[in-house]
């Protein structure tokens, strides 16, 4: 091309040129027909995975509805210092202006008025029915002082906890969702303390999900990698079988597998009803093993043992005899040639298999609540909880958050230590 | 006399459609939510059934947990599905206060047969203005006879005697009922324990108070368990709602007994999400199954109570059982003598903190 170019006319050049334009021209419309064929993927995982996954992250922090309800009030308690007692007169004032004006400002402004009884309700109990009898009230205090009036309508008035919650929820964000999810609020003073020990339940229900995400990864994997070794060293007929029964529950219903563990472990089960009869329990004292920590672990590790088996049988698949056979004969012992030079190459599946299981086991949902019982459901469960029965959506939003950071953070780490290049998913 | 009822109400309720229907463009169908099971079932028997036959209107019925959730999720989404919900009056009540519920008239209900008024023939403080009730029903404990042969539990404070009564118990997860049932066991009078519950000491003493059966409790958390934990012998006695316990003994021929004292009862309400798209005709539809005649119905499929006095009188047999109703209501005298309402307000108020105390304690 350089060449050519030395000794062409300038004719040529123009040619060239517009040969090179030309390309560019033909390049780009590859590009952008590539582009269209994808966008609609494109669009769909933004539409269905970024924008979700962005608006629930952003739902945790956000919390507009004391500012939006209240906006004198919250103008009035700018300046106030719980410290120095009760707030003056103005914020009782403005409390009576802001809830009589939604009370008369037809259906949406009640609406607003029942949202910010229920805002206030999550952060201190029983101010709810304060709020809705006050607004109630509301529209025939027509003068002041209502600093008395107000303590009359309710003796909630005349402490400084509910202006000191009105006063920190009225900024359009907030940490108090975060702090929560880890058993802190804040004290009337403003410092973070811990919630008082009979409402402490989220740092023990942390720990318990990351126990039994880990306890199942190991069982998963003590148990996964036998089979799979198997699986990847048998003759291929009856291989392909056992697969077959590797896969068989894998398709089956998740629901199905949790509650055939319920018929299996239950009080008059399968398995009870056998020990009972070969005399090994006895029958009137018979072990719970459903509905606590032994029956989620359990099912769980049954129904996530297929994450494990699969990416360790391809990694398997993939490793040549010939290199046991090597070692075998340069002097190793069977044990000492397996630990040695056959396992260390096992390590992109175990790695895979176990980020994968790990990852699956501490988002679980169904299995927990279904045979976890009082003391075997995990952070899921609380979830779904404030999801579909407090509708306490901003802290859902926020125990999501923290998991799926929790989740990056291990998959970063695996990065750093093992490399996520080298996963190998099957 | 029931003939002539059922014509009055018919008469009444199809004037009022017609009011509706020239006001209004003709839908054709409507999603109504409902709870499932054996009392999905009453309800298309009674209400879904006639109401397709008498206007044309086919009904798509649809299964929920309970709870605001979809109904939430649907009405900040500006794309409402369900044109009725089933709920419970804490929902009514929270629903309605943060507008998620379209309002209801009152005016629309048909009076009872001999021309009361709906607002006095209806259960006093039972309507509410988004919800209108269908029935009363009740959260009981049921055992198993089998276990029990002889001096049988009778007590609310026998649920929590496990000298006495040795055995696991089926218990919802939840605080609410629990905890007054709690009390009442630890011998507070029904008519007391909300406002010993309004007190520290009070949640103290019935926490306490589960405290001593918390080994042997097995939790559920859907209606259809607690029958279901009974008859695998899971359980030998468990909380119910007692249609559910009812249903078990009359169609399935269970030994389970229902045990009436202390039960704590509630209210089950027809409620339209705000913006629903067929609100006419759901609003039809509240009209034409609250009359009564169509809460009598019900009654013959289910063992609930009806909403509207009225229609006690019209409760017949059980219609696959042939059972005579009356004596499984939870309202029949012998059953209503050491009966609790489920105070709304109470829980509104509190349920966030007791939550949270339950699910602490029951971590622990």
């Amino acid at each position: 091309m350089a060449q050519a170019a030395l000794t062409a006319t300038p004719a040529e050049i123009a040619d060239a040129t517009n040969l090179k334009a030309k390309l560019r021209r033909a390049t780009a419309r590859a590009r952008r027909n590539a582009f269209l064929m994808t966008a609609p993927l494109l669009i769909m995982l933004l539409i269905t995975f970024i924008v979700p996954i962005g608006y629930m992250l952003f739902r945790s922090v956000d919390d507009p509805v004391v500012g939006m309800a209240a906006p004198l009030t919250a103008k009035a308690l700018a300046d106030w210092n719980a410290e120095t007692g009760l707030p003056p007169e103005d914020a009782y004032a403005a409390i009576v202006a802001d809830l009589s004006r939604l009370r008369t400002s037809g259906t949406d402004g009640k609406a607003l008025i029942g949202r910010l009884a229920t805002r206030l309700n999550f952060e201190q109990p029983s101010v709810r029915s304060v709020i809705t009898k006050t607004a109630r009230k509301s529209t025939k205090l027509k003068e002041g002082p209502y600093k008395d009036a107000l303590i009359k309508i309710n003796k909630k008035w005349g402490e400084p906890e509910i202006w000191a919650t009105i006063q920190r929820l009225s900024a359009p964000y907030t940490t108090v969702h975060f702090l929560a999810s880890l058993d802190l609020h804040y004290d009337v003073d403003g410092s973070i303390v811990s919630q008082p020990e009979v409402r402490r339940v989220y740092v023990t229900i942390w720990l318990r999900t990351l126990y039994v995400g880990g306890l199942v990864t190991l069982l998963g994997l003590l148990l996964g990698y036998p089979v799979a070794y198997l699986l990847a060293n048998l003759p291929t007929r009856i291989s392909n079988l056992l697969i077959i029964l590797v896969l068989l529950p894998f398709w089956t219903s998740l629901l199905v597998r949790t509650t055939s563990w319920i018929v299996v472990l239950g009080q008059n089960g399968v398995l009870l009803e056998t020990l009972a009869w070969l005399g090994l329990v006895s029958d009137d004292n018979r072990p719970q093993l459903i509905y606590n920590m032994t029956g989620t672990i359990v099912a769980m590790t049954h129904i996530l043992l297929p994450f494990m088996i699969l990416p360790l049988y391809s990694v398997m698949k993939g490793i040549s005899p010939t290199y046991m056979r090597a070692a075998r004969s340069l002097g190793a012992a069977p044990a000492q040639a397996f630990i040695k030079v056959y396992m260390p190459q096992t390590i992109p599946g175990v790695g895979a298999g176990s980020i994968l299981v790990f990852i699956l086991a501490i988002g679980y949902y169904i299995t927990p609540a279904l045979v976890g019982g009082q003391r075997g459901t995990l952070i899921s469960n609380f979830i779904a909880f404030h999801m579909q029965k407090s509708l306490n959506w901003g802290f859902a939003a926020a125990l999501g958050t923290i998991l799926l950071l929790g989740v990056l953070v291990l998959y970063w780490f695996y990065d750093r230590i093992i490399g996520i290049n080298k996963m190998k998913l099957g | 006399m029931t003939f002539k009822f059922k014509l009055g109400s018919i008469a009444l309720t199809s004037a009022l459609a017609l009011g509706l229907v020239a006001t209004q463009a003709k839908a054709e169908s409507l999603t109504i939510v409902s709870w499932g099971g054996a009392y999905t079932k009453s309800q298309v028997k009674a209400y879904h059934e006639p109401f397709t036959a008498k206007t044309g209107i086919t009904i798509k019925s649809d299964d929920y947990n309970g709870g605001l959730a979809e109904v939430k999720a649907q009405v900040e989404a500006g794309n409402v599905t369900w044109d009725l919900v089933d709920v419970e009056v804490s929902d009514v009540v929270r629903g309605c206060d943060e507008g998620l519920l379209e309002p209801i008239d009152q005016s629309i209900l048909p009076p009872a047969p001999d021309g009361t008024p709906a607002a006095k023939d209806f259960l006093p403080g039972s309507l509410y203005e988004c919800g209108i009730p269908t029935i009363v029903w009740t959260t009981i404990y049921a055992y198993d006879k089998t276990k029990f042969p002889s001096n049988p539990p009778s007590t609310i404070a026998d649920l929590f005697d496990t000298k006495k009564f040795p055995g696991k118990r089926g218990l919802r997860k939840v605080p609410k009922v629990n905890l007054e049932f709690a009390l009442m066991a630890d011998g507070v009078p029904a008519d007391k324990v909300y406002e010993v519950l309004g007190t520290p000491e009070g949640v103290d003493r019935a926490f306490a108070k589960l405290d001593t059966i918390k080994d042997d409790v097995i939790w559920w958390e859907a209606g259809a368990q607690p029958p279901q934990m009974l008859a695998d012998g899971e359980v030998v006695m468990a909380s119910a709602y007692n249609g559910r316990i009812f249903n078990a003994i009359a169609t399935e021929n269970k030994p389970f007994e229902i045990v009436w004292d202390g039960q704590v009862w509630d209210l089950d309400l027809w409620v339209i999400p705000k913006g629903a798209p067929n609100k006419a005709d759901a609003l039809k539809f509240v009209a034409f199954s609250t009359d009564t005649q169509r809460l009598a119905d019900q009654a013959g499929w289910i063992s609930y109570g009806p909403a509207r006095k009225s229609s006690v009188p019209l409760i017949g047999k059980h219609k696959e059982a042939g059972i005579d109703m009356g004596p499984h209501m939870p309202t029949a005298p012998a059953n209503f003598k050491n009966a609790l309402q489920n105070d709304f307000e109470f829980w509104a108020d509190h349920a966030d903190e007791l939550n949270e105390r339950f699910n602490a304690w029951l971590a622990k």
